[in-house]
C-alpha cells in the first residue's frame, strides 16, 4: 500500500510526459527556461509489504483469499453460530494452526525485508554537493544528485557514468545480482564532459522509467560558457544500474537519474505468475465433486429429515420435548440451519490436512532432487536447484520438450576447427611445423592461387582479430578467474602471458583464438585503439572507429576501423544468409560449397566479408551512426537503417568452421526421451544446416527419418507466390503424415510400433512468422492448425532461426492446442527465458551464458544428461507419489464420512455424529496422515533403475493417466464400498448389542468406536496394500500409526478429563476389547473390505505381448500391478 | 558494503554469496513458504557436494512384497478355511444360546397387556405367561427392548449434565447459561431438576416379577439387579454428591426430582440404600444410549438361589406393572430371556459372515488357481 501511494505520488504528475528533465547538480542551465526543480521520488527502497499496524488485518485478508482457507473458515463460523453436532473447536483448531503458521512466516520473513530495507535506506552515500562531499543516507539522494562510488560498491540509484577514475573514460561493472551474469561488462563516460564536475553544467533527457535493463534511450546537453551547447547521447552502456557493482575501477562519478521506487531493478522486481500443475487441476476437479457429494448429502438427510417428521409422533416424543425456543422458530430457518448442521457433520469429507500434506509432500520432496548427487556437477561444483516446488509432479508428465540447441544440445565450448579463405580450406594441426602454421588439407591446391592467398590469408585473419567485442582480461586482475562465466583460456598457457578473454559470446573467442592459432594475436583495446600482433611479431594498430553490434534480427555485426595508413575499412562476419546478399554474386559460389559441408558436419559458420570505406562513403555513414545514435525515439530502427546502408557491397573473403561439441550423453537423453514418448522441439536461432545435424548427433532425426521441410528455401517457387507456395507444402505434409498415416486410436499412438515411417519436420522463423500472420486472417487458424498436426505426428520438429519471442510463441501455440499438452522448455541462455517462462515447466542449464536461464527457471541442472533422470525417474515418481495421495485422501474421507451420513438414517436425522469428537478430530490429524506422507515421500513402485533403463515406463502414466475420470470412480467406487461396509457389518453385529459374555449390552459409542476402529485400520492396510517399496520409515509410520490409535484410544477413554463436558469414551475403547465379537467383526471387516483390492491385484497381472515383453525384462515380476487397476486400457489390452 | 536491499527476500544470503540466482516470487499459496526455504538451503549448500547417504539418494534398504499367486492363492485358502472355521464356531454357539422373546406391547386386543395400553388407566399391572420346555441354562439374562424409541437423537443424547452426575451439588442448583437439559431443567415452579434432561427424565419404568408357576402356585424367582450395568459407570464415572450429615437425601435439597419419576433420586431404590442417587443400577443402564432405534437393555439377571443353574422347564408368569407408554410414537416393548456365550448374545449374524466370507475366500483361491493354470501364469512367478 505504501509502494503504491509512493508511485502515485512520485509518478502521478509527470506520467503523461515522454521524457524527464535532469539538472546535473541542481544547477540551473543558462539558456533554458526558469530552472523547475521537478519532483521525483526519494531514494527510498520498500520492499515489504506490511507495517506493524496493517499486518493482522492485511495477512488474514490475503489468507482468507485462498479458497480452501475461506471454506474452513465459513464452515468454522457456521459451527459458532448455528448449534451443530460438532464443536466449532474441530474445524477451527486445524484452520487457527495453518493460519497462525503462516502469518507467523510471513510476518518474520517482512521483519527481514524491512531490515533489509533500512540497512539500504540508511547506508551512507558520498553525494557532491557544492564542490564539497557530502555524506548523506542513501534514502535522501534526490534525482540530479551527483554521487561517488567506490570499487566494490554498489550504485545505491541508477547512475549516469559523468567521471572515471580509469584513463580511458570506461569502468566495470558487474550485474550479478540484476541478471546473474557474472562477467564485467563496460560502461562509458559521457564523452567530452569537464573533468572538473564543480563546473558542469548540464541537463539530461531522459525516457521515463521503464522496466527493461538493456534499454535506455537519453540526451544530455552540454553547457559551456560562450558556446553552443554540445548534444551528447546516452544510452545503456552509460547508464549504471542499481544494484550493480563497481569492480576493477578505483572511484566513479555519476549523475541520478532514477531513484527508488523508479530504479529499473525496482521495476523489475514483480512477482513470476503462478504456474499451476495439471495435478492442482485434478485436485480441484475432485474437490467440486466432493463438494457436490457434500451437498447432495446434506440435502438429501434435511429432505429426509422433514418428510420422516412429518409422521405422527416422530418429530416430537414425549421423552424429547422441544424447547419453547425451538417451536417459536420459523420452519425455514430450521430447515436452513438443519442444512447447515449436516454439512458442518459431514465436512470432514474435504479435510483441511489434505492441503497441508499435499504442501508438505511437495516441499520435502522436491529436496530428493535437490540432494540427487548424480546431478551433482564437479566441473562447476553445483547440483540440482528447485526454483518451485509447486511442479514436481509435473515432470512426470512431460508430452513435449522444447531444447534451445547452443549450449543446451551443444556444449557452446566453442572450437575453432577450421577456415577457408578464398575457396580454400585451413585446418589447423598440431602436429604440423610452426613456420607459418597453416595447411591446405582437402581443397585444389594452386600454385598460383596460393600466393594471391597469402595477402587475402593476412586480410581474414586481421579481420577476425579485429571484428569482435571481445575484451582482453588484464593480467594481475585480482579477480579470480573461475569467476568468469565466460570461457577464459586457461588451458593453453600462452608463452608471453596468461591471456583471457572476456566477450558476451563463445564464438568470438573461438575465432580470436583461431587467429592466434595462425599467428595473429589481439592484444586488446586501449582508447579506442586496437592492438594486434601479426605473425612477424610486429605490433598493429587500428583505430576503432565504430562497432555495428550484433543482434539476432540482422544477425552479423561489423566494426569499422581506420588503419595506421589512414584507410578506413569494414569488416563484417555473420551467418551465410545475412552475408550473402551483401557481397558479390561470384565471390560467393567459391565459399558456399564449404560452408554447406561444414554445416552438415555440425559446425557453425560465419562468413567473413569486408570493405574498403572511401572517405565521403565513410563521412556519410559516420554522420548517419551518429545521428541514429541520438535520436530519442525509435532509435533502434534507425541504427538498423543505417547498419543496413553501411553493410553492403562488401567483398567476401572467407568462412569460419567452429565446432560446439555436444553435451555428455545428449544423444541417449534424447532418445531416452523419445522413448518415453516426449515430442522433442529443437528451438535454436541457428542456421537450419548447422541445426540438422546437431539433430542428427542427436539422433532426434534418424536415417529413415522422412525431413519435411518448410523453409524459405524450400518456399522459393518461380510460379508461385510464397503463401501461395506455403499453402501448397502445408497441404501435402498433411496428407503425408497426417492422413496416409495408418489410423491409430488415441491411446495406441504412444506405443512403440517402429513400423511405421518416422517424419522430421523443420521449419525456420522466416516461414513461421508467415504461418503466425499470414497475410489473409482468414488462413491464420488454418495454417496454424495444419501446421500443428503435422508436428503432433512427426517424432522430431527442428524450428531454426528463431528469435526469441518465437520459441515462446511456438511453446504457447502447442501449449494452448488441443489437450492442452504438458510442455517442458530447458534451456541456458537469456534468448530462452522467454520459452522457460512460457512452458508449465522450465528447466534451466547453468551453462555458460550467464545465470538469467537458471534464475528464471523452475528447475536448474547443471547438464542436459539430467534431465534423463529428472523427469523419468524423479518426475515419474513424483507424479504416481502425489496422484496416490490425492485419490487416497479423497477415499479415506469418503469412508470416513460415510458411515456417518448412514447414521443419520438411523438416528432419525437429528445430524448425531457417529464418531466421537476427538475421532473426527484427530483421523486426519494422526490416525491417517502419516502412512500416506511416508508413502508418497519413498515410494518407488519401480525403482529408479528400472525406470531409467525402460523409457517406455514413462508412457504409463501419461495424460494424467492416475488422476483421470476412470481411477477417481473406481477410488470413490472403493471408498463407498468400504463405508457401506463398515456400516451395516456393525449395524447387523448391534441387531442384538448384548456383546460381552457378562450379558452388558454396548451403546452408541461403542457402536462408533468399532466402526472407527475398523475403518482406521482399512484405510491405513489399503496403503500398505498399494505400498511396494518398505523402507523401514515405512514400516515405522504404518505399524506406528496402528499403535498410536489403539494406544490414543486407551488413554483418551482411559482418564476422565477435566476439561471435557461429557465424558462419552470413558472405558468404550476398553469394553470393546473385551468383547469377542468385536474383534471378530473388527477383523471380518478389515478382511472383507481388502479382499476386492487383493484380487484385482492379483487378477489384473499384465497379460499381452506388450506388458509381457517388459514385464520379462525385469528382476521381479510385478512391479507393474498397482497400476492395473487404475489404467484398465493396458490392463485388458489383448 | 553497500548491498541491494529486500528485493530479494534472503537478503543476508545474497550478502554471504554475492549471487542473486534467487527467484523473485510472490508467494500467495497460504502454505508456500515451505517452498522458500528449499531454496535457502540450496543457497548454503550449493558450493558442497550433496550428501551421499541411503536417505538422500533414495537408496534405503527396502523390502517389496509381492502379492504374486504363489501367496495369494494359499493365503486365501487358509484364510478361507480359517474362518470357515471360526464361522462354524461361532454359528453353533449362537446355536445353542436360548432365548425366550416376548412382546408385551399389547397392541393386539387379545394381548394381555391390551387394558394397560388406555392411558387413563395408571398403575396398571397386567400378566404375561410363558412355558419352557427344557432346562434354560444359567445364568439367565433378563433384558427389555424397546423399538422405534430414538435414544440417539441428538438433542437427547446431550440432555444431561455431566457435571451434576458427577455428584458436584454446584451444578444442581445454577447452570450454564447454554443449557443442554432444556426443556428438563426446571419444573414449572422454576425449581432446578436433578438430575435433569431428557435421559433422566425418561428413564424406563416398568417393572417386573418373575414367578414359576409349580402346581398352581407362585414361586417367585429372584431377579438380581447387580452387575447390569458397566463397572466403570458405577464405580467411577458417575458419582453421588456426598451425604450431608449421612444424609443422601440433604444433598439433593432444593432441587425437584425429574417431572415423570415417582420418587427423587435418592429413593430410587428403597430396598438397597446403595443403589440410590445416580448410582442406580437401572439409571446407569438407561443412561448409556443405545445406538440404534430398535435396542435392548439389560434389567436383571437370574443367578440366585434355586435358580442359579438356569429356569427349570414348566411354567411361568410374568407381572408387568405397566408404565412406560410407546403407542404415542408407534413403539413397541419387550422382555428376552436369555443366557450368553463368550461371544455375548445370541447373534447368527457373525457366524454367517464368517461362513460366507471363508467359503468366498477358498472359492477364489480356487478360481484362481485354475485361471493361473490356464494362462500358465505361475511359470515365472517366483513362489
Amino acid at each position: 500500500m505504501l509502494r503504491r501511494r509512493l508511485n502515485r505520488l512520485c509518478g502521478g504528475d509527470e506520467k503523461r510526459v515522454d521524457s524527464r528533465t535532469i539538472y546535473v547538480g541542481h544547477r540551473p542551465c543558462p539558456d533554458t527556461e526558469a530552472f523547475i526543480p521537478s519532483k521525483f521520488c526519494d531514494n527510498r527502497i520498500v520492499s515489504s509489504k506490511y507495517t506493524v499496524w496493517n499486518f493482522l488485518p492485511k495477512n488474514l485478508f490475503e489468507q482468507f483469499r485462498r479458497i480452501a482457507n475461506f471454506y474452513f473458515l465459513i464452515i468454522f463460523l457456521v459451527q459458532v453460530i448455528v448449534d451443530t453436532p460438532t464443536s466449532p473447536v474441530t474445524s477451527g483448531l486445524p484452520l487457527f494452526f495453518v493460519i497462525t503458521v503462516t502469518a507467523i512466516k510471513q510476518g518474520y520473513e517482512d521483519c527481514l525485508r524491512h531490515k533489509a530495507d533500512n540497512e539500504v535506506n540508511k547506508y551512507l552515500v558520498t553525494v557532491l554537493e557544492d564542490g564539497r562531499s557530502v555524506k548523506k543516507e542513501s534514502e535522501k539522494i534526490k534525482v540530479g544528485d551527483v554521487v561517488e562510488v567506490v570499487e566494490d560498491e554498489t550504485f545505491p540509484c541508477d547512475l549516469i557514468l559523468l567521471q572515471s577514475s580509469r584513463e580511458d573514460g570506461t569502468c566495470f561493472v558487474t550485474t550479478a545480482s540484476l541478471d546473474g551474469e557474472s562477467n564485467h561488462k563496460t560502461h562509458y563516460t559521457v564523452p567530452d564532459t569537464e573533468k572538473d564536475l564543480q563546473a558542469l553544467t548540464a541537463t539530461i533527457e531522459c525516457e521515463q522509467p521503464q522496466p527493461d535493463l538493456y534499454k535506455f534511450v537519453g540526451r544530455m546537453h552540454i553547457y559551456k560558457p560562450e558556446q553552443e551547447p554540445a548534444v551528447r547521447s546516452l544510452g545503456p552502456e552509460n547508464l549504471l544500474l542499481k544494484g550493480a557493482t563497481l569492480k576493477n575501477t578505483k572511484k566513479i562519478y555519476g549523475v541520478a537519474v532514477y531513484t527508488g521506487m523508479e530504479t529499473k531493478m525496482a521495476l523489475n522486481y514483480q512477482g513470476k505468475s503462478q504456474k499451476r500443475s495439471a495435478v492442482e487441476k485434478s485436485i480441484n476437479a475432485f474437490l467440486l465433486v466432493y463438494l457436490c457429494i457434500l451437498i447432495s448429502k446434506a440435502v438429501v438427510c434435511t429432505t429426509l429429515k422433514y418428510v420422516w417428521q412429518s409422521k405422527e409422533g416422530q418429530d416430537e416424543p414425549w421423552y424429547n420435548q422441544k424447547t419453547q425456543k425451538e417451536k417459536d422458530t420459523n420452519m425455514y430457518l430450521k430447515m436452513f440451519t438443519d442444512f447447515l448442521s449436516f454439512m458442518v457433520l459431514f465436512n470432514f469429507i474435504i479435510p483441511v490436512s489434505m492441503y497441508v500434506t499435499v504442501e508438505m509432500q511437495k516441499f520435502l520432496g522436491s529436496f530428493f532432487i535437490t540432494w540427487d548427487k548424480d546431478f551433482f556437477d564437479p566441473e562447476i561444483q553445483e547440483g540440482a536447484l528447485v526454483n518451485t516446488s509447486d511442479l514436481n509432479e509435473e515432470l512426470g508428465q512431460v508430452e513435449y520438450v522444447f531444447t534451445d540447441k547452443t549450449g543446451t544440445l551443444t556444449q557452446n565450448n566453442m572450437e575453432f576447427i577450421e577456415c577457408c579463405i578464398d575457396g580454400f580450406q585451413y585446418k589447423h594441426r598440431d602436429t604440423w611445423s610452426e613456420v607459418d602454421g597453416f595447411t591446405v588439407t582437402d581443397g585444389p591446391v594452386n600454385k598460383l592461387q596460393q600466393k594471391a592467398g597469402q595477402e587475402k590469408e593476412e586480410l581474414f585473419l586481421r579481420a577476425l582479430c579485429l571484428c569482435h567485442t571481445v575484451q582482453v582480461k588484464e593480467a594481475g586482475s585480482e579477480e579470480v578467474l573461475t569467476d568468469q562465466v565466460d570461457g577464459i583460456d586457461e588451458m593453453r598457457p600462452q608463452l608471453e602471458e596468461e591471456r583471457g578473454f572476456i566477450a558476451s559470446s563463445p564464438d568470438e573467442i573461438a575465432l580470436v583464438k583461431g587467429a592466434m592459432k595462425y599467428g595473429f594475436t589481439f592484444l586488446g583495446l586501449e582508447s579506442k585503439s586496437m592492438k594486434i600482433k601479426n605473425r612477424e611479431n610486429n605490433i598493429e594498430e587500428y583505430k576503432l572507429l565504430h562497432v555495428l553490434n550484433f543482434d539476432p534480427v540482422r544477425r552479423r555485426m561489423s566494426v569499422i576501423v581506420q588503419t595506421k595508413s589512414g584507410e578506413t575499412l569494414l569488416f563484417c562476419k555473420g551467418a551465410d544468409s545475412s552475408i550473402f546478399p551483401r557481397v558479390k554474386p561470384e565471390e560467393v559460389d567459391r565459399i558456399r560449397m564449404h560452408v554447406e559441408r561444414n554445416a552438415t558436419e555440425g559446425y557453425r559458420t560465419l562468413c567473413v566479408a569486408f570493405k574498403q570505406l572511401s572517405a565521403e562513403e565513410y563521412a556519410v555513414a559516420d554522420t548517419g551512426l551518429r545521428e541514429a545514435r541520438l535520436a530519442l525515439q525509435d532509435r533502434e530502427e534507425k541504427l538498423i537503417a543505417v547498419y543496413n546502408q553501411v553493410e553492403t557491397g562488401m567483398s567476401l573473403i572467407g568462412a569460419t568452421a567452429v565446432e560446439d561439441r555436444l553435451q555428455e550423453e545428449a544423444a541417449e537423453t534424447m532418445e531416452a526421451l523419445q522413448g518415453a514418448g516426449m515430442k522433442v522441439w529443437v528451438l535454436t536461432g541457428d542456421k537450419m544446416e548447422t541445426a540438422k545435424s546437431t539433430c542428427y548427433a542427436c539422433r532426434l532425426f534418424q536415417r529413415g527419418t522422412e525431413l519435411l521441410e518448410l523453409t524459405l528455401r524450400t518456399l522459393e517457387d518461380e510460379r508461385l507466390k510464397r503463401e501461395e507456395k506455403l499453402r501448397e507444402l502445408l497441404q501435402e505434409y498433411h496428407r503425408k503424415a497426417v492422413q496416409d498415416a495408418p489410423p491409430v486410436k488415441a491411446g495406441v499412438t504412444r506405443s512403440w510400433s517402429t513400423a511405421n515411417q518416422d517424419y522430421g519436420f523443420i521449419i525456420d522463423g522466416a516461414t513461421l512468422s508467415i504461418v503466425m500472420n499470414p497475410q489473409h486472417e482468414v488462413d491464420a487458424s488454418q495454417y496454424k492448425s495444419l501446421f500443428l498436426q503435422i508436428c503432433q505426428n512427426c517424432t522430431a520438429v527442428l524450428c531454426c532461426r528463431m528469435a526469441p519471442l518465437q520459441k515462446a510463441q511456438i511453446v504457447k501455440m502447442v501449449k494452448t492446442s488441443k489437450g492442452s499438452p504438458i510442455t517442458l522448455s530447458i534451456g541456458d541462455g537469456a534468448n530462452d527465458v522467454s520459452m522457460i517462462l512460457e512452458a508449465h515447466v522450465g528447466i534451466g542449464i547453468k551453462g555458460k551464458e550467464g545465470r538469467q536461464a537458471v534464475r528464471n527457471s523452475d528447475y536448474a541442472i547443471p547438464k542436459l544428461k539430467h534431465l534423463k533422470k529428472l523427469l523419468l525417474a524423479h518426475g515419474h515418481l513424483y507424479y504416481v507419489r502425489i496422484a496416490h495421495l490425492v485419490q487416497y485422501f479423497f477415499y479415506k474421507n469418503l469412508c470416513f464420512i460415510l458411515p456417518q451420513f448412514l447414521y443419520q438414517f438411523f438416528c432419525g436425522y437429528s445430524q448425531q455424529p457417529l464418531y466421537d469428537a476427538a475421532y473426527l478430530t484427530m483421523y486426519n490429524i494422526c490416525f491417517t496422515s502419516m502412512p500416506i506422507l511416508a508413502y508418497s515421500l519413498l515410494e518407488q513402485h519401480i525403482s529408479i533403475e528400472i525406470l531409467l533403463d525402460n523409457a517406455t515406463l514413462y508412457r504409463e502414466i501419461a495424460n494424467n493417466a492416475m488422476l483421470r475420470w476412470r481411477p477417481f470412480l473406481y477410488w470413490t467406487l472403493l471408498g463407498i464400498f468400504q463405508g457401506l461396509l463398515f456400516f451395516f457389518g456393525v449395524r447387523f453385529l448391534f441387531s442384538n448389542p448384548a456383546l460381552q459374555d457378562n450379558g452388558q449390552v454396548f451403546g452408541n459409542w461403542s457402536y462408533g468406536t468399532i466402526v472407527f476402529t475398523v475403518l482406521v485400520f482399512t484405510v491405513t492396510l489399503k496403503l500398505a496394500l498399494d505400498t511396494r517399496h518398505w523402507t523401514w520409515i515405512n514400516h515405522f509410520v504404518i505399524w506406528g500409526s496402528l499403535a498410536f490409535y489403539v494406544f490414543f484410544s486407551f488413554f483418551w477413554g482411559g482418564i476422565i478429563w477435566p476439561f471435557l463436558k461429557q465424558q462419552r469414551l470413558y472405558f468404550v475403547f476398553a469394553n470393546m476389547l473385551s468383547s469377542v465379537s468385536a474383534w471378530l467383526v473388527i477383523i471380518i471387516l478389515i478382511i472383507l473390505s481388502l479382499l476386492p483390492e487383493i484380487l484385482l491385484v492379483v487378477l489384473r497381472k499384465p497379460r499381452g505381448p506388450h506388458s509381457r515383453q517388459v514385464y520379462l525384462s525385469l528382476p521381479f515380476p510385478f512391479w507393474i500391478l498397482p497400476f492395473y487397476h487404475i489404467h484398465p486400457i493396458l490392463c485388458y489390452s489383448p | 558494503m553497500y548491498n541491494f536491499p529486500g528485493f530479494i527476500k534472503q537478503a543476508p544470503i545474497i550478502r554471504k554469496t554475492d549471487r542473486a540466482d534467487i527467484c523473485l516470487k510472490v508467494h500467495t499459496v497460504s502454505l508456500s513458504f515451505l517452498s522458500e526455504d528449499i531454496r535457502m538451503k540450496n543457497e548454503g549448500k550449493s558450493a558442497q557436494r550433496p550428501d551421499n547417504t541411503a536417505f538422500t539418494q533414495q537408496r534405503l534398504p527396502a523390502w517389496q512384497p509381492i502379492l504374486s499367486a504363489g501367496i495369494v492363492i494359499p493365503g486365501f485358502l487358509i484364510i478361507g478355511l480359517a474362518f470357515i472355521g471360526i464361522g462354524i464356531g461361532l454359528f453353533l454357539t449362537s446355536q445353542t444360546i436360548q432365548v425366550q422373546e416376548m412382546d408385551y406391547t399389547g397392541v393386539e386386543k387379545d394381548s394381555p397387556c391390551f387394558r394397560c395400553t388406555i392411558p387413563s388407566n395408571l398403575n396398571c399391572t397386567c400378566e404375561v405367561t410363558f412355558s419352557l420346555s427344557t432346562l434354560f441354562t444359567g445364568p439367565v439374562f433378563f433384558y427389555y427392548g424397546l423399538s422405534n424409541y430414538y435414544q440417539n437423537f441428538r438433542r437427547y443424547g446431550v440432555s444431561k449434565d455431566y457435571n451434576q452426575l458427577t455428584g458436584d451439588t454446584r451444578y444442581f442448583k445454577s447452570r450454564s447459561p447454554e443449557e443442554d437439559c432444556s426443556p428438563y431443567s426446571y419444573d414449572s415452579n422454576n425449581n432446578p431438576i436433578v438430575p435433569c434432561g431428557a435421559i433422566a427424565n425418561s428413564i424406563f419404568n416398568d417393572t417386573f416379577e418373575l414367578y414359576q408357576i409349580i402346581n398352581g402356585t407362585k414361586k417367585q424367582v429372584p431377579l438380581d439387579g447387580r452387575g447390569i450395568s458397566w463397572w466403570t459407570d458405577y464405580n467411577i464415572k458417575y458419582r453421588n454428591p456426598s451425604p450431608v450429615n449421612g444424609s443422601l437425601a440433604k444433598a439433593f435439597d432444593g432441587t425437584v426430582k425429574p417431572i415423570n419419576w415417582p420418587r427423587p433420586a435418592y429413593e430410587l431404590d428403597l430396598t438397597d440404600p446403595n443403589n440410590n442417587g445416580f448410582l442406580n443400577q437401572d439409571f446407569l443402564v438407561w443412561m448409556r444410549r443405545a445406538a440404534l432405534p430398535q435396542f435392548r437393555k439389560l434389567y436383571r439377571r437370574i443367578t440366585d438361589g434355586d435358580y442359579a443353574a438356569g429356569l427349570p422347564a414348566g411354567n411361568y408368569s410374568l407381572t408387568v406393572h405397566y408404565n412406560y407408554p410407546v403407542l404415542s410414537f408407534d413403539g413397541r416393548k419387550k422382555v428376552v430371556f436369555s443366557n450368553v456365550s463368550w461371544m455375548g448374545g445370541k447373534n447368527n449374524f457373525l457366524g454367517l459372515a464368517y461362513l460366507v466370507v471363508g467359503s468366498l475366500c477358498v472359492v477364489m483361491s480356487v478360481v484362481m488357481l485354475v485361471v493361473y493354470a490356464k494362462f500358465k501364469f505361475s511359470d515365472d512367478d517366483d513362489a
